[in-house]
């Protein structure tokens, strides 16, 4: 890097992408593109965050208010006293929840498994579970919900549970990131005679950190946010989860709209948490698993 | 990758201390077990075989049981009349030649097509540009990430709310913007005409930032050397970006591309907040038109066709996908060697 130094100094136009360049501005042109870009994708949710606590009067007057003239929590209040939400707040806790612990436990054993273990069909059934990433829900949820129904399952959380209990992407990730680790270091373990669970378990998941939180990731965030399936598999509003409760929640409520953005608030708020406090973390699975799709 | 020999004494130590451990190391082939064994051998790696399964059995049932078993049983679906409830009547292609016929699939596919067309190349665009700004040693950098990035992990149905809300031809706040610059009010999601460019124009404020990312982890990987060779050759800034960055994020922005499009062909859950397929079936894209006809009209047969229509245009971008990597692996294979 210092090499080039002179190099740039005596070609201004080759100057290294690293160092800024000179302006008359005491800041970088680009911020002049950049700042109101970021202000165009930033404002939907300051206005987000706005309305769910404007009151009712500014909201439905016209033109409405652009900026609330109080904190108004009213729309709070009245979203977390209706009697559903709290309701479908817990199912989305209870379904996210399990889909992670589930994924992590049967995606480990599974992914262990195919990446150490010896057994007759292993590469069969790889790439059978390899195959099944590229099949698209449409094709299958009406079936799904054909199995979940004779199972009894509809209108219950169940429903939502089981097809979320283990993906093929959790599995194969998981599989992949076993494969590279060195050996050697469960030699010590198998040499004093543990056995696969407990070398799996003391060993293999302690090294495993960052696909297993890719894993999480990814699933609460696919699990939390998901609609279709809920939409198919629930019709009664005490088993809604948040993403459902809140699309029939505008539907019949959209007079009310600072509750409807309380809800969202309410709704975005977990994934939100989760990606400002692992946002290393959250970007490196979501381009990982993107690029390995 | 070396193996070490299996300590075969010391393993099978282990396992007649516990009855039930094995000695195997993990995939440690049979072959380079030491002869005279061969009872003992057998044994263990069918005690392996019984522990593996026991490992893999979870996944592998629920996998297979609700992706392989439900994608046959689609294929059977589409076949027949089957309302969900009553026994199917088998009726061979009918669903398949009543939707060739159906002006709804036929809106719903062109609706879908043009969705895609405008959103793929837009975001993937934007991304790109975006990515190449923020590769740069600027100040606030990780705040512009984040503020392009967090759009991306807003569910369909909060997008979809708050979309509806800001778009509400009376009570939003778009039209209040527009109405202070003087502009008319428009229908935005209420619009036949706009209804579609809309859903677009919301799927890029929360797609575009993946595409910024992965384009960002994409750019780390430009080999500095080859910048700093093309610099020292004389190339300004245009040719570095056409010779050397653009070449060598290809596979990903080809990646991009189909990623993107598979997405956008599969959209659903923000059409179904938004405009339930409205208004006059101006926003009715595919996914919707299955759901519709399934669990809204009771046709399960007929959405099954529909949904293996989808599949097959999902297969055909997929299948590109894997021919345009690899040719492009030869190629930067073949470019370095």
């Amino acid at each position: 890097m210092t090499a080039t130094t002179g190099q740039s100094a005596l070609r201004p136009g080759t100057r290294p992408a690293h160092r800024p360049r000179r302006s008359p501005l005491p800041f970088s042109a680009w911020h002049l593109l950049l700042a109101p870009l970021a202000l165009l994708f930033a404002v939907p949710l300051i206005w987000l965050l706005l309305s769910s606590v404007m009151s009712d009067a500014e909201i439905n007057k016209f033109p409405p208010a652009l900026w609330p003239s109080g904190i108004d929590l009213e729309g709070y209040r009245y979203v977390l006293s209706n009697a559903g939400f709290p309701r479908w707040f817990a199912n989305s806790l209870i379904v996210s929840v399990t889909a992670v612990v589930a994924n992590l436990v049967f995606g480990a054993l599974g992914g262990y498994a195919f990446a150490r273990m010896r057994f007759a069909g292993s590469r069969v059934l790889m790439v059978l579970i390899l195959a099944t990433m590229v099949i698209p829900f449409q094709l299958t949820m009406i079936p799904t919900f054909l199995v979940m129904k004779r199972l009894g399952l509809i209108d219950t959380l169940g429903a939502l549970i089981v097809p979320s209990l283990v993906t093929p992407f959790a599995v194969f990730l998981l599989r992949q990131f076993f494969l590279s680790l060195p050996r050697e270091l469960e030699e010590a373990a198998w040499i004093d005679g543990c056995s696969r669970l407990r070398v799996l378990v003391s060993v293999v998941l302690p090294l495993s950190r960052p696909a297993l939180t890719t894993v999480a990731v990814l699933t609460f965030l696919t699990t939390w946010n998901d609609l279709t399936w809920p939409l198919i598999a629930i019709n009664h509003d005490s088993q809604y989860t948040l993403q459902l409760g809140l699309a029939t929640f505008q539907g019949k409520h959209h007079t009310r709209w600072a509750a409807v953005m309380a809800g969202n608030v309410i709704t975005v708020l977990p994934v939100l948490l989760a990606f400002l406090g692992a946002q290393r973390s959250f970007i490196q699975s979501i381009t990982s698993s993107g690029l390995k799709g | 990758m070396s193996r070490l020999p299996t300590p075969i004494t010391v393993a099978d130590r282990a396992s007649e201390r516990t009855g039930k451990r094995t000695g195997k190391r993990p995939g440690e082939p049979s072959a380079h077990r030491p002869d005279g064994q061969p009872r003992r051998a057998s044994a263990l790696r069918r005690h392996e075989a019984a522990t593996a399964w026991a490992f893999v059995s979870p996944a592998v049932l629920i996998i297979i049981g609700l992706s392989v078993v439900p994608v046959v049983w689609s294929l059977l679906l589409s076949f027949q009349a089957d309302d969900l409830v009553t026994p199917s009547v088998w009726v061979g292609l009918d669903n398949y030649r009543a939707l060739a016929e159906d002006p709804g699939f036929g809106q719903a596919v062109r609706n879908t097509l043009l969705y895609t067309v405008l959103y793929v190349p837009l975001s993937v665009g934007l991304g790109l540009a975006l990515a190449l700004v923020l590769n740069r040693r600027i100040r606030l950098v990780g705040l512009y990430r984040t503020l392009f990035f967090v759009p991306f992990i807003i569910s369909a149905t909060v997008q979809g709310t708050l979309f509806s809300f800001i778009l509400d031809p009376e009570f939003g706040a778009a039209n209040s913007v527009l109405h202070a610059l003087g502009v008319s009010p428009q229908g935005f999601l209420s619009d036949p005409a706009q209804a579609l460019f809309v859903l677009v124009g919301i799927t890029l404020w929360s797609g575009t930032g993946f595409c910024v990312v992965v384009y960002l982890a994409a750019l780390q990987d430009v080999p500095p050397s080859l910048i700093e060779a093309a610099r020292l050759d004389g190339a300004g800034r245009w040719h570095l970006l056409r010779h050397i960055t653009l070449p060598t994020i290809a596979p990903i922005s080809v990646f991009l591309l189909l990623w993107q499009t598979i997405s956008a062909l599969q959209v659903f859950d923000l059409v179904y907040v938004t405009t339930k397929g409205g208004p006059l079936g101006a926003t009715t894209v595919i996914v919707y038109f299955i759901w519709e006809q399934a669990f809204k009209n009771f046709a399960a047969g007929y959405g099954a066709a529909a949904a293996y229509v989808l599949a097959l245009a999902l297969l055909v971008v997929g299948v590109g996908l894997r021919a345009v990597r690899s040719r492009e692996r030869r190629r930067l294979e073949g470019a370095t060697s």
